[in-house]
């Protein structure tokens, strides 16, 4: 029986695609998730394999030393890196990755392009199969390097090396679409292109091109928008590498492509729910438009600043203790002295959860692997929805590092720029502790009348420091 | 700074300016803090918790008015008082500048830097050192105490074996924070109570409170600038007398709390309203110092009427309870002036310019007034008009929506066929069937878990190292190529080892 290496290549990709449904069909739960990375990293395994198998006798040796060593170099790479990284530190290296994706993606644009005009004869240059494949390689290059250079700019973001404060240069909308109408233009002309060297041109030109978009849309983008940014490029990763797949004929990369790419529209689709923002709006800079200043209803009542005896002094009285983490609590680090305070809060017989908002933190899900990290129980991390019914009944709501997501003016104020995001309703609670750094404004540089209500005690200073603080506090008083 | 409290001379006075928890807030402020002895002994606090606190206690008034930079006090300061304090001191007391201004005489020639606490402009920012406030709750919460005492039934009601028992009914005249404070306390107490406001703003917060709001057919509003109310015209308080009258026929307990502020309180329980209460029932007369709601209250005196109807005009102070919030009220004021660090009389400031009553020797009453601000602006509420679809529209309305979809995706599919190659309508339906695919797979996903997606997309989307590999297929391929090709392999195995390695340390640390 003769096997043909190339029947059995897609056998293996076909398995290598059920493994990667399964192993994102896996993280449905916490218990399903570990086996879902295994089964991701046996479909990654018997992928490359199967590749490398299947690359043909023509191939020199050489080309197996180049590949052997690059997997080499960047896996350990890769192993140090995800050994090093904090998990507050997670968005950045999400970011950063896909800006690989994207680069990769380029880079097999172009040397798709350069092989394929190798070996083109003449009369095909005017065939269908040829001009396909030129859009493919057009689009893929275009979508790469908008990943590429969005996702870069993402990460300077994210690790504060860039401003986060939007961008927004008058009429972007328009000089945005003018490029894009450019690329349109170009392909033409790559497509009827004679020569490679001409068909290079139109495509650094595009490349360029591109790469402006790439810029222009993620620095228009705030800081409190950097979930939906973040999850917006992971899709976009997925559309490139699928992208790659039309290019090369390759139904794997198409496939794992669009699965990546759905995930990640997934993702932004529910970020934007979660602060009742159109998609269109965030990815083109929407959020400075609102008019932030003009509409805003001037805040009446008073702050009342709080201390952390007694804070000690309210938690002990409390039997219903709901936390809302957010950003501030990453920043600072405070997970695990607020582990620290759950655990003695929950020996005393108290009922402690967590509440956490979709768009807490700066990735979708980031409050959750910090809680995590921090051993917290995910039992007790619920979320906005399962915990804003109960909210009445719980005697102290503490706010550590969040705002936006607990500002009770995006139900209340019609002109305030969040209106209608759902938020986590924590003035319903009986008592609100709010740990802050300062009176500042949240992200959306919107005032929060929560810190104006009766029943809400600042508490200012670093998180980590005052929970530490608290903590101390109760352990004295358990001590008396 | 000194911070110094001499015990309260008058003996009708319980209560004292600071508790020892105040103390401990003063001393966080940076002040010494001296108490005078035995000057908390009537509100239950011993001279050793002062001393605990962290206060030294002094043994002579001499002594505390010698010593201190800031006095703190409760009542006026009687002529001796004055006598002791010395020129450019701070004293924080109620003064009542506006009955008394022969004392601001008296204080602005001994050079007495005098904060009327009763003078704290009503604004927001002022609210946590209004002593008004604060101790017309205390007020509220004790009218309906005492008058449930002198009440000869329960308040609640009840049904027993023993028969049943109809609730009590109560009726609050003024819904300020001491009305309101007594509708709180006689709701939980389980009577059922009506209040009667002549500001409309405040129906809201007596409904609020779980009381019925009366009121009377006449368009006036009483509400004012000042967040008091004003003097009413002559109709609206005949109606107003009607309607009392008309109540007493079935209230049981009348608790009035309408004072206006420098002025006599306004007459508002009529005789002949009082003889038509029941025998037994009680009136609480909250304004009984500055005159009396109720025509035939007597200041300071607990009796019976004729009638049997026993009306209250003196209260007990709560002492313990009013000195911690009336102490509270002055940690915020010396707190707000800048604590011990930067104390400053800064008349600039709303607040403090308009409650320094006397400073460097002159006068400084009255002050400008100046309106409360928590007042909502009346708006035209819009009706909003009604006139969502029924879901039977609804559902019509989105088969209409679906139907031009699946026409404009079959027509764009159509158009492809025409002109595409087999090969790329093959991969073309590969990939539509994977993103549904990913789309219902993806939807299933945790939300707690959407950083390891991330992640484990991330991951998986490395799977472009293909791209890098199949570059290598042919034999003869040009140097420029092998370059690009391996740093396409390179950062996309990054990228797929990065990511695998870092979703699985973070799913290691989610347990249960």
């Amino acid at each position: 029986m003769i096997i043909d290496i190339k029947v059995l290549q897609t056998a293996a990709y076909l398995f290598a695609s059920i493994l990667f449904i399964l192993s994102l069909g896996g993280l449905s739960s916490q218990e399903s998730a570990k086996r879902g990375v295994i089964y991701g990293m046996a479909g990654m395994f018997i992928a490359i394999a199967s590749t490398v198998a299947g690359l043909g006798e023509g191939v020199k040796a050489e080309a197996y030393m180049y590949i052997g060593v690059a997997i080499g170099v960047a896996s350990l790479i890769g192993i140090v890196v995800a050994r090093k990284v904090e998990m507050t530190g997670m968005p950045q290296l999400v970011a950063i990755l896909h800006s690989f994706v994207g680069l990769a993606a380029v880079l097999v644009g172009y040397g798709s392009y350069m092989d394929h005009m190798a070996h083109i004869t003449p009369e095909e240059l005017q065939e269908a199969p040829h001009i396909i494949h030129l859009i493919e390689v057009f689009i893929g290059v275009f979508i790469g390097m908008i990943t590429f250079v969005g996702s870069i700019i993402a990460w300077g973001k994210l690790d504060g090396k860039i401003r986060s404060k939007p961008l927004l240069i008058p009429g972007r909308h328009a000089i945005n679409g003018l490029m894009v109408v450019a690329c349109f233009v170009l392909c033409y002309f790559f497509c009827n292109a004679e020569s490679i060297e001409d068909g290079m041109m139109y495509l650094y030109i595009m490349t360029a091109i591109s790469t402006y978009i790439g810029f222009m849309m993620v620095m228009a983008i705030g800081g409190a928008d950097m979930p939906v940014v973040v999850s917006m490029l992971n899709s976009y990763s997925g559309w490139a590498a699928a992208a790659a797949g039309f290019m090369l004929g390759n139904d794997l990369l198409i496939v794992t492509g669009a699965l990546v790419g759905s995930s990640g529209a997934i993702l932004s689709i529910i970020m934007c729910k979660a602060m009742n923002r159109s998609f269109i709006s965030v990815i083109s800079g929407g959020f400075g438009d609102a008019p932030v200043a003009s509409g805003e209803r001037e805040i009446v009542g008073e702050v009342t600043a709080t201390t952390h005896s007694e804070v000690a002094e309210l938690l002990k009285e409390a039997n219903n203790i709901v936390i809302v983490p957010g950003y501030g609590m990453a920043v600072a680090k405070a997970q695990y002295p607020i582990h620290d305070l759950v655990q003695r809060l929950q020996k005393q017989g108290k009922k402690v959860c967590f509440a956490i908002h979709p768009v807490a933190g700066r990735l979708p899900g980031h409050m959750n692997v910090l809680l995590a990290e921090a051993n917290v129980s995910y039992d007790i991390v619920l979320e906005m929805d399962e915990v804003n019914d109960d909210l009445p009944e719980t005697d102290v709501v503490m706010v550590v590092g969040a705002n936006d997501i607990v500002n009770p003016g995006a139900l209340e104020d019609k002109s305030s720029p969040i209106y209608g995001m759902p938020v986590i309703e924590a003035w319903n609670a009986k008592q609100v502790i709010v740990m802050k750094r300062s009176m500042a404004t949240g992200y959306a540089g919107v005032q929060n009348p929560l810190f104006f209500k009766d029943n809400t005690d600042m508490l200012y200073g670093d998180a980590k420091d005052s929970i530490d603080k608290i903590n101390a506090a109760i352990n004295e008083a358990a001590l008396v | 700074m000194k911070v110094c409290i001499p015990a309260e001379i008058n003996t009708d006075e319980l209560r004292v300016a600071a508790t020892p928890k105040t103390v401990l807030r003063l001393i966080k402020q940076g002040f010494e803090v001296f108490v005078e002895k035995d000057a908390g002994l009537k509100a239950n606090f011993s001279n050793k918790e002062f001393t605990d606190s962290g206060a030294t206690v002094l043994g002579t008034a001499k002594e505390i008015y010698a010593t201190g930079d800031i006095i703190l006090k409760v009542l006026a300061p009687g002529n001796q008082e004055i006598e002791l304090m010395q020129k450019g001191q701070v004293l924080l007391s109620y003064l009542w500048p506006a009955q008394n201004p022969d004392l601001l005489e008296r204080l602005s020639k001994k050079g007495v830097n005098a904060v009327a606490m009763d003078a704290i402009p009503r604004i927001s920012r002022a609210q946590k050192m209004d002593v008004l406030s604060s101790m017309a709750n205390i007020a509220g919460y004790r009218s309906v105490i005492e008058s449930a005492n002198y009440f000869g039934r329960f308040l609640n009601g009840q049904i027993t074996a023993a028969g049943k028992v109809a609730p009590a009914k109560v009726l609050v005249i003024g819904a300020g924070v001491a009305g309101l404070a007594a509708i709180g306390t006689a709701r939980s107490l389980g009577a059922i109570v009506r209040a009667f406001d002549t500001r409309m703003e405040v129906a809201e917060q007596i409904e609020s409170m779980g009381a019925q709001f009366l009121t009377v057919d006449i368009e006036e509003d009483g509400s004012t600038d000042s967040g008091y109310s004003k003097v009413m015209s002559p109709a609206f308080i005949a109606a107003e007398m009607a309607l009392f009258k008309k109540q007493a026929e079935e209230i049981d307990i009348i608790i009035t709390t309408a004072q206006i502020p420098g002025r006599k309180a306004p007459v508002l329980v009529l005789k002949e309203c009082v003889d038509t209460l029941k025998p037994g029932s009680v009136i609480v007369d909250l304004a009984a110092s500055t005159g009396g709601n109720c025509e035939l209250t007597k200041d300071g005196e607990i009796y019976t009427t004729d009638n049997g109807v026993i009306i209250v005009g003196k209260l007990s102070q709560l002492p313990s309870q009013a000195s911690q919030l009336y102490g509270n009220n002055l940690c915020h004021l010396l707190d707000d002036m800048g604590k011990a660090e930067n104390f400053k009389i800064d008349m600039e400031d709303d607040v403090v310019s308009r409650a320094m009553v006397t400073h460097n020797g002159a006068i400084n009453w009255p002050p400008e007034p100046l309106p409360v601000s928590p007042q909502k602006k009346k708006e035209d509420i819009t009706e909003e008009i009604d006139d969502a679809p029924t879901p039977e529209e609804l559902s019509k309305k989105k088969a209409k929506s679906t139907l031009i979809n699946l026409t404009f995706i079959g027509g764009f599919l159509l158009l492809l066929g025409m002109v595409a190659p087999a090969e790329f309508m093959q991969h073309f339906t590969v990939f539509v069937l994977s993103v549904f695919i990913g789309w219902q797979v993806i939807w299933n996903v945790s939300h707690s878990l959407h950083t390891p997606l991330m992640a484990v997309t991330n991951a998986i989307s490395g799977i472009i190292v293909i791209g890098g590999l199949e570059l290598f297929k042919n034999a003869d391929i040009p140097l420029p190529l092998i370059i690009l090709a391996a740093i396409a392999i390179f950062v996309a195995s990054i990228n797929i080892v990065g990511g695998f390695f870092v979703t699985h340390r973070m799913l290691k640390m989610f347990k249960k």
